[in-house]
């Protein structure tokens, strides 16, 4: 009974986080919508044991993803309302809805015409109560080439993104008519 | 209809939230035009899919799903990082800009 209150309570925050980021039309209020999501995906990871992956959303995504969101949006002072009147893609905006449904609804039947499959009661995973032990076994022998190529895409996201946010020197001052020319100063240091 | 017959949750519970999710994400994709909130969206889909891979590794049994969502995460904060970093080189040139206003790839 009381998986059943745990489940409804985090369902409930991931649906109406998610409604949240859609819907809201304040980029702030987008974020901390963002934020009841990610914690409610949190509770729904302890709920399936996942204890580690739990910890780690709330370090990661609710605190340092989120954060370096809301600080763009502080820095750039984008914190403003988005003007929805102009839309260059109609058909996309009123396809959305569709698809939207569509999707849900496509991967939603297949699951629950699978459940024979994937079982009706929860099965409990074989390492249960050390879900760190686990994963770490299987990172550091299955995994280990994955992960140190881990290691080498996190350097290159980093070394990427200071030569993308610095500023040049001599950097002429681009026309505002070119679009792309605010990206290019990083590709060439 | 099964919410009525189970009291306790399944992993078919969760693959259905988790394909709600992924919709609502590839809306706020497909709808919003401010490219920091299509970024929100782009985290929810990869939430949704994190969510299905914890909820597979416990019907089989095999923590290598729980693997799989761990090389996610790193792979989606290198992607915030990186993506945060051109918009910022964006609207340093160019405020107020919208996905939209981006769509030539020429300077």
């Amino acid at each position: 009974m009381i998986e059943l209150l745990v489940f409804i309570a985090a369902t409930a925050m991931v649906v109406v986080g998610a409604l949240g980021v859609l819907l809201r039309r304040h980029p702030v209020h987008a974020a901390l919508s963002l934020v009841l999501t990610l914690f409610g995906i949190a509770v729904h990871f302890i709920a399936m044991e996942a204890n580690f992956l739990a910890a780690v959303q709330v370090i990661v995504y609710a605190g340092a993803i989120v954060v370096l969101f809301l600080f763009v949006i502080m820095l750039l002072g984008v914190d403003r309302v988005e003007d929805l009147s102009v839309e260059p893609f109609m058909k996309q905006r009123a396809a959305a809805p569709i698809i939207g449904v569509a999707i849900a609804g496509a991967i939603g039947t297949a699951v629950i015409a699978a459940r024979g499959i994937l079982g009706e009661s929860p099965t409990p995973p074989a390492p249960s109560g050390d879900d760190i032990g686990a994963i770490a076994r299987d990172v550091f022998s299955d995994h280990v080439f994955a992960f140190e190529l881990t290691s080498v895409l996190l350097v290159i996201a980093v070394v990427g993104t200071v030569l993308l946010a610095r500023k040049l020197p001599k950097d002429a001052p681009a026309t505002p008519a070119a679009p792309a020319g605010a990206v290019k100063p990083g590709g060439k240091p | 209809m099964i919410l009525a017959a189970v009291p306790t949750p399944t992993p078919v519970w969760y693959l259905v939230l988790a394909a709600i999710v992924f919709a609502i994400g590839t809306v706020g994709v497909m709808t919003r035009r401010n490219p920091l909130i299509m970024f929100m969206s782009i985290e929810l889909m990869l939430n949704a899919v994190n969510l299905s891979f914890v909820a597979l590794s416990r019907v089989h049994g095999d923590i290598g799903g729980q693997t799989s969502v761990f090389f996610v995460m790193v792979v989606a904060a290198a992607e915030v990082v990186v993506g945060l970093g051109i918009i910022v080189a964006i609207f340093r040139k160019r405020p107020g800009a919208t996905a939209d206003d981006i769509a030539l790839m020429k300077g």
